[in-house]
């Protein structure tokens, strides 16, 4: 079973600060990291891999650093890491991010299953996962948060609803999106990160990609464009509610009924 | 592209076994006033069995059309067949704007549908304005875990299409006498790809104990101290008709199901009260709820992150202030 397991390098949340000026995030010498739920989806690779033979490959679309977190994980076990960098990929949205990835499936060919985490944490959308699942004709089970089953042919996992959970069953390849329940990642071991340390991964250009369409990626080629950011506006009252405890409950319910919620 | 060829604000009218999700009444008020604003149509697209009912359900709360595409097929949430439908009406009919739920749903296939379509598609809004000049779609939405926001627009490709969050848009109230036009449809199965198939559904929440839709959330977090005083959240919960949330720490220490946690990797959520019990408000935890409308914190240490983000605040021990928030409320019903 060849596994691909899309990762991404993200800011640490608790890094992330803003220019008080200009309301823009400052990027410099913050700490990056594996974006937390590619971390399950590349542990996920490697289960299955150890019960199934075969071979997992990371791919990260992102600047050179972004070799970081192919070498953290080629520390967890990952066989192979490709870096897709080029200037002609600055400021893709979603779609042309899904359009690159994509390409590189195509490029990469032999595989039966991709993995991707639930979302990045940086931006936050959870899309990049089914779009590459359009632009390459993949049946996708997303928010997996166990595979129940899985054969050279056909995968049988459990997706997360907000009500309970939905067992699919798809033939291979597919692609799925991992949630955090689906397992405790590994730490990298010692062997690994020996070998890590000296791993340089593919670097692969948009011209590496037969039939690659420039025009898809790229500010140009993407079809949302950020209008602005700002800071939340938070209006919190901030109430502290003093007096022992049978006090202070009196007080908050007070003003909970007052809410005419309950 | 000729954008003025695309007409009408469209919501997809999410539906989980034959029930109209409460997503779908908030995504009518949002897209009612969206569609004023551009004096354009509002319809639904509602995917489903048997769902007749349900149609002229969406037309009290809103909507001036309702495409009701009917198929055994569609009964249950597969991306693919659900996809290719929304994907075809898209094309055929040619709408400005298509809004579905930033639910597990919606953000499953939806943007598969506007990598079909090639167009632009923006997650999990919490704010959707129409630009006064430009007429588009304005769509606002954290990112960074909320500690930024975003406007996102998609000037050259149609539709623009967008997530919403649940519970943050308000629903219209019902009014039966409100017209509309429901085109029925049915799909034949044999002409829908479905690869991807569900073979069965676990339901392991009642929709009042579920957090996405919870209008009242009641968290513990490693301040509750042990599983077995976990009992005193959920009878918090019980006396004021809310549902059990839990912070990371107590979910990684197995007192509570994963299906529970609020935050950054669990779920984000928009009460209009929520309630931190021992929770210290580490920002992956305020990431899933510091948009709730009021939030009550109760911890022992003054100095907690959750007091800054906290409508009401109590310093005390959880142990004894709880216990009389359950009395007080039952004393006064
Ligand atoms: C990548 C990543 C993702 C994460 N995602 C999430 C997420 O989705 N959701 C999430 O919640 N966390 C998440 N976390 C973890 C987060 O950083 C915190 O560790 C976690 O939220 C802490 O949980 P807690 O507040 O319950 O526990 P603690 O931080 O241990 O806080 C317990 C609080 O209870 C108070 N307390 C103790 N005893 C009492 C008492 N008797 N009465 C009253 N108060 C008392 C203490 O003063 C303290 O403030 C994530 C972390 C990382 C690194
Ligand atoms: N630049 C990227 N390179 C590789 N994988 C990515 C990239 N962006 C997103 N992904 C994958 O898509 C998932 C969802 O990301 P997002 O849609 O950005 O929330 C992530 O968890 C990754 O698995």
């Amino acid at each position: 079973m060849n596994i691909v397991v899309f990762i991404k390098q993200v800011v640490a949340t608790t890094n992330v600060k803003l220019d008080p000026e200009t309301g823009t995030m400052i990027r410099d010498g913050v700490e990056c990291i594996l974006n937390p739920f590619d971390e399950y989806a590349v542990e996920e690779a490697l289960r299955i891999k150890e019960k199934m033979g075969g071979k997992v490959t990371v791919v990260t679309m992102g600047p050179p650093q972004a070799k970081e977190i192919i070498r953290k994980t080629i520390g967890m076990g990952v066989d192979e890491g490709i870096l897709i960098s080029d200037r002609a990929l600055a400021g893709s949205d979603t779609w042309a991010t899904a359009y690159t990835l994509s390409q590189v499936l195509k490029k990469i060919g032999d595989y039966q299953l991709v993995i991707t985490g639930k979302q990045a944490v940086d931006g936050d959308t959870a899309q990049v996962g089914p779009e590459v699942a359009a632009c390459e004709g993949l049946p996708m089970i997303a928010w997996v948060r166990k595979i129940e089953e899985i054969s050279e042919t056909s995968i049988r996992a459990e997706r997360l609803m907000e009500d309970g959970y939905d067992v699919l069953e798809s033939p291979l390849p597919a692609l799925i999106s991992v949630v955090k329940e689906i397992n405790e990642p590994r730490l990298e071991s010692l062997r690994g990160k020996m070998k890590a340390k000296k791993y340089e991964p593919k670097v692969w250009g948009v011209a590496d990609m037969p039939g690659f369409d420039v025009a898809q990626v790229g500010l140009k080629g993407s079809p949302t464009k950020v209008f602005k950011t700002f800071t939340p506006k938070r209006q919190y009252k901030g109430e502290m509610i003093a007096g022992d405890a049978a006090q202070a409950a009196a007080t908050l319910v007070g003003k909970i009924k007052e809410m005419n919620i309950v | 592209m000729n954008t003025d060829d695309y007409k009408n604000v469209w919501i997809y009218a999410e539906q989980r076994a034959g029930k109209l999700s409460t997503v779908s009444y908030e995504l009518l008020g949002a897209g009612r006033k969206l569609a004023d604003d551009l004096g354009q149509q509002l319809v639904a697209i509602l995917l489903g069995s048997n769902m007749r009912a349900a149609a002229d359900e969406l037309i009290a709360y809103g909507a001036d059309k309702v495409y009701y595409m009917d198929s055994p097929a569609l009964e249950k949430f597969a991306d693919e067949p659900y996809a290719r439908v929304l994907t075809d009406l898209v094309k055929e009919h040619k709408p400005a704007i298509v809004l579905a739920g930033a639910t597990a749903i919606g953000r499953s296939f939806i943007p598969r549908v506007a990598a079909e379509l090639r167009t632009g598609m923006t997650a999990d809004c919490t704010g959707l304005d129409i630009d006064p000049e430009k007429k588009i779609l304005l769509g606002t939405r954290p990112a960074y875990g909320g500690n930024i926001m975003a406007t996102i627009i998609c000037e050259e490709k149609r539709p623009q299409m967008a997530t919403v969050r649940h519970k943050v848009m308000k629903p219209l109230e019902k009014d039966d006498s409100r017209k509309g036009e429901v085109m029925e449809k049915s799909i034949v199965e044999s002409e829908l790809t479905i690869r991807a198939k569900v073979v069965d559904i676990i339901k392991e929440m009642e929709d009042t104990c579920n957090i996405a839709e919870a209008d009242i959330i009641v968290t513990g977090g490693r301040g509750v101290g042990c599983k077995e005083n976990f009992a005193l959240v959920h009878d918090l919960a019980a006396a004021i008709g809310g549902a059990v949330g839990a912070s990371r720490a107590v979910v990684d220490a197995g007192w509570v199901p994963y299906s529970h946690q609020v935050g950054q990797t669990g779920k984000t959520v928009c009460p209009k009260i929520y309630f931190a019990l021992g929770v210290s408000g580490a920002i992956q935890h305020l990431a899933g709820m510091q948009s709730s409308d009021v939030i009550i914190a109760v911890n022992n240490n003054p100095d907690a992150e959750i007091f800054k983000v906290a409508t009401y605040g109590i310093v005390g021990n959880l142990n004894e202030v709880v216990p009389e928030m359950i009395k007080q409320l039952k004393n006064g019903a």
